[in-house]
């Protein structure tokens, strides 16, 4: 038996086969998933994986290695995030997700930091050995909300769009601000004396991260890009190009302790467009796909670490301290966004609500970035009071917050709803609204360009698409590509069916295809004209109405850990609707 | 000026059920082009109603943001040969074009009778624009229907 000799590589994939047989788990029971988080679920089960090791082995399992976490399972995630963001949404929005995330998370760091020192000059609680500066640095791992978190909760409450971007995107930013603060204070720590010097060489420092974050990021974006434009005949390894780019991009920024996840998703953002202009259809598939499995994977693991380090010797128990690391931290970030909030809609017309407020405050959840920030901290004597703060306040967050986030966007969604039940008439002409403004918004915006996009889109149209892309026509949208992707589809069965040459296809021949080729066909056929008073018959015709109009665009947020975008009803829709309107033309 | 193919060079506007009536709506009666002027007058529907100025000068013109403005524009979407009233085939046109392939003719034939009904008051088996308001009073039309232009 020559497990020494394989031991490495199959303990990892037994982990994380654990994770994905996890994975199917939860999803077999239908309900589970609605009432409870799957961030939760993969908790508990870390949380009983800890504890059978902790008992067979008698000794503290294996606590999540801060490298691995940073290095393997961070990017991936990050990664995803970055790709999939919908850039419409976040540029429009990236004035106030600056603002919270930048002003929002120095205003928790040091208002927990100076709070929790407040509480351990209390002598009482025995903590005044924590000095002010131990305290910040902890305030500043704490502070910062978590993406990984964050993205694992609001994927299961449906809230609009603009605020899933705004907390979307503040968690990913704040990583820039959260790393600064981080190294500032620890070597503050390390230092006998501080000068003012250094708090500015801090401030600066801070400018020097994000912005260097965000150069290296495009920088390996571009080139990126520009590799893609030679891979024409080696379509095989077009994918490999994408990842290991982005990957290099963290790697890079993290080696010049610049922001990696800045860096990564600028890197991603920029390479977008013209990568997937240049590669061919198949690649850009199997790239979607290997993203959104490896960030599912990683997700996966981090939660399920995070149980089973949680388990063990690790801890101090001192209980003031813990509660109120708690009580402040939920403080702390409701006044954050209230006031930022107010600053915010002075100087917006559209207004963050005060349900938006709500919703971002409660949101701010802490997972594993400060998990494993707390382990990498210098060794020293309350070390293990902050691993135990850090991973009560992870738990409650992701715990209790995460479970009665979903049930209070209900309550407060419920409250403005109506008492009666809409007319069939009303349930109509209010999607009939809804489609109108639709239209009308789709109209606008791509008439009122804002200056600096302009200004990109000049930019881009003059020089970058000449070096980036490979064939210089217009990139085509999604839209567009559907429409080729069902005439391409139409003019094949024509030829199947031997009807090509004959002319254009009556449009009966193409109705007919498509709905021969339609499931689930609701027809009534004993409907009689008498029976529209009958109130069963009503119920029905509103249940029809639901089911069968039309959905808006864009109801739904538009980046999903688990589904590729168009990979779901709208695009079904998006074909009927089309196939409709090239008939009626 | 606009024509009707810069309309249509929209991408999100060829997969919203309405989107011919929605460009259809800009262009003035029997042109083909629209100006600026036109454009903005045709936007200026949509947007929001600010609180100083529902008690501003009573006299004046309506603006054409106010609640009846707003809803008559959605209203001459629907009543094509502008006679003033939805016909049951004018509905069932809307009707058709907002709903999937899964129904049928009977079927949406009986919710179109079934709105007509339920907003019908002088028995005309047509919807007037007065009925069309009453049906969407407890709407909040000026919400739904606006468009914050600047953020």
């Amino acid at each position: 038996l020559d497990y020494q000799h394989v031991q490495v590589p199959f303990e990892i994939t037994l982990w994380i086969m654990l994770a994905s047989l996890a994975k199917i788990g939860f999803h077999l029971y239908n309900k589970l998933p609605s009432v409870v988080p799957e961030s939760c679920l993969l908790i508990f089960v870390g949380l009983i994986m800890g504890g059978i090791i902790y008992g067979l082995n008698d000794r503290s399992p294996p606590v999540m290695d801060s490298d691995i976490f940073f290095l393997y399972l961070l990017p991936p995630i990050v990664l995803d995030a970055g790709y999939f963001m919908p850039s419409r949404p976040f540029f429009e929005n990236i004035g106030t997700i600056l603002l919270y995330a930048v002003v929002g998370t120095i205003w928790n760091v040091f208002g927990i930091g100076f709070s929790l020192y407040g509480i351990c000059q209390v002598k009482a609680f025995r903590l005044q050995d924590v000095s002010l500066l131990h305290n910040l640095l902890f305030g500043s791992l704490i502070a910062a909300v978590d993406p990984v978190a964050v993205l694992a909760v609001f994927e299961e409450i449906h809230v609009n769009e603009k605020l899933h971007i705004l907390v979307f995107g503040e968690s990913l930013l704040n990583d820039a601000v959260t790393v600064v603060l981080y190294k500032l204070f620890r070597s503050f720590c390390e230092m006998p004396t501080i000068k003012s010097v250094d708090i500015f060489a801090g401030v600066g420092k801070f400018f020097v991260v994000g912005l260097g974050g965000v150069l290296v990021g495009l920088s390996f974006g571009f080139t990126a890009a520009f590799t893609t434009r030679f891979t024409k005949d080696i379509r095989v390894i077009e994918p490999l190009f994408v990842f290991l780019y982005s990957y290099l991009s963290y790697l890079t920024a993290e080696m010049f302790h610049l922001s990696g996840i800045v860096a990564i998703i600028s890197c991603a953002m920029g390479m977008k467009r013209y990568v997937e202009a240049n590669i061919s259809l198949k690649s850009h598939t199997t790239v979607k796909y290997f993203m959104k499995m490896w960030s599912s994977v990683s997700d996966t693991l981090i939660f399920i670490f995070l149980g089973v380090s949680t388990i063990g010797e690790n801890h101090e128990w001192n209980w003031p301290y813990i509660c109120f690391t708690v009580i402040f931290c939920l403080i702390w970030r409701a006044l954050g966004v209230l006031v930022l909030t107010f600053f915010v809609n002075r100087f917006h017309v559209n207004t963050v609500t005060s349900k938006d407020q709500f919703i971002i405050a409660y949101g701010g959840l802490r997972g594993a970035i400060c998990f494993s920030l707390v382990f990498l901290l210098p060794d020293f004597r309350r070390k293990k009071l902050f691993i135990a703060a850090t991973t009560v306040v992870i738990l409650f967050t992701v715990f209790i917050q995460g479970m009665t986030i979903r049930p209070l966007v209900d309550l407060l969604a419920v409250k403005r709803k109506r008492e009666s039940a809409p007319t069939v008439g009303e349930q109509i002409h209010i999607r009939f609204l809804d489609h109108l403004l639709a239209g009308i918004e789709d109209i606008s915006g791509h008439w009122g360009q804002y200056y600096w996009k302009d200004k990109l889109e000049y930019f881009n149209s003059k020089y970058l698409q000449k070096i980036l892309l490979r064939e210089y026509d217009q990139p085509k949208s999604s839209i567009v590509l559907l429409y080729e992707k069902l005439e391409r589809k139409h003019a094949m069965e024509l030829a199947q069916a031997g009807q090509l040459g004959h002319g254009p296809a009556h449009p009966s021949f193409l109705c007919f295809a498509f709905l021969c080729s339609s499931s689930d066909r609701t027809v009534l056929r004993d409907q009689k004209l008498e029976d529209t008073l009958n109130p069963d018959v009503l119920n029905n015709m509103q249940e029809i109405l639901a089911r069968n109009l039309y959905r808006i665009r864009r109801t739904g947020p538009a980046y999903n850990r688990h589904t590729l975008p168009g990979d779901s009803e709208p695009t079904e829709q998006a074909k009927e609707i089309l196939i409709l309107r090239h008939k009626s033309l | 000026s606009l024509s009707r193919e810069d309309f249509q060079r929209i991408p999100e506007l060829a997969i919203n059920p309405l989107g011919d009536r929605i460009i259809n709506a800009f262009f003035p009666e029997g042109e083909d082009q629209v100006n600026f002027r036109g454009f903005m007058r045709t936007l200026a529907h949509f947007r929001p109603i600010e609180d100083n100025e529902k008690s501003k000068d009573q006299n004046g013109p309506e603006p054409l943001n106010s609640r009846s403005n707003k809803l008559h524009f959605a209203f001459r979407l629907y009543d094509l040969d502008k006679d003033d009233k939805i016909s049951r085939d004018e509905l069932l046109q809307v009707l058709r074009m907002m709903v999937g392939v899964n129904i049928s003719d009977e079927q949406l034939g009986s919710i179109a009778d079934r709105t007509i009904q339920e907003a019908d008051q002088d028995g005309d088996s047509a919807i007037s624009f007065a009925e069309f308001v009453k049906v969407l009073e407890k709407v909040d039309v000026e919400q739904k229907m606006s468009i914050r232009f600047l953020h």
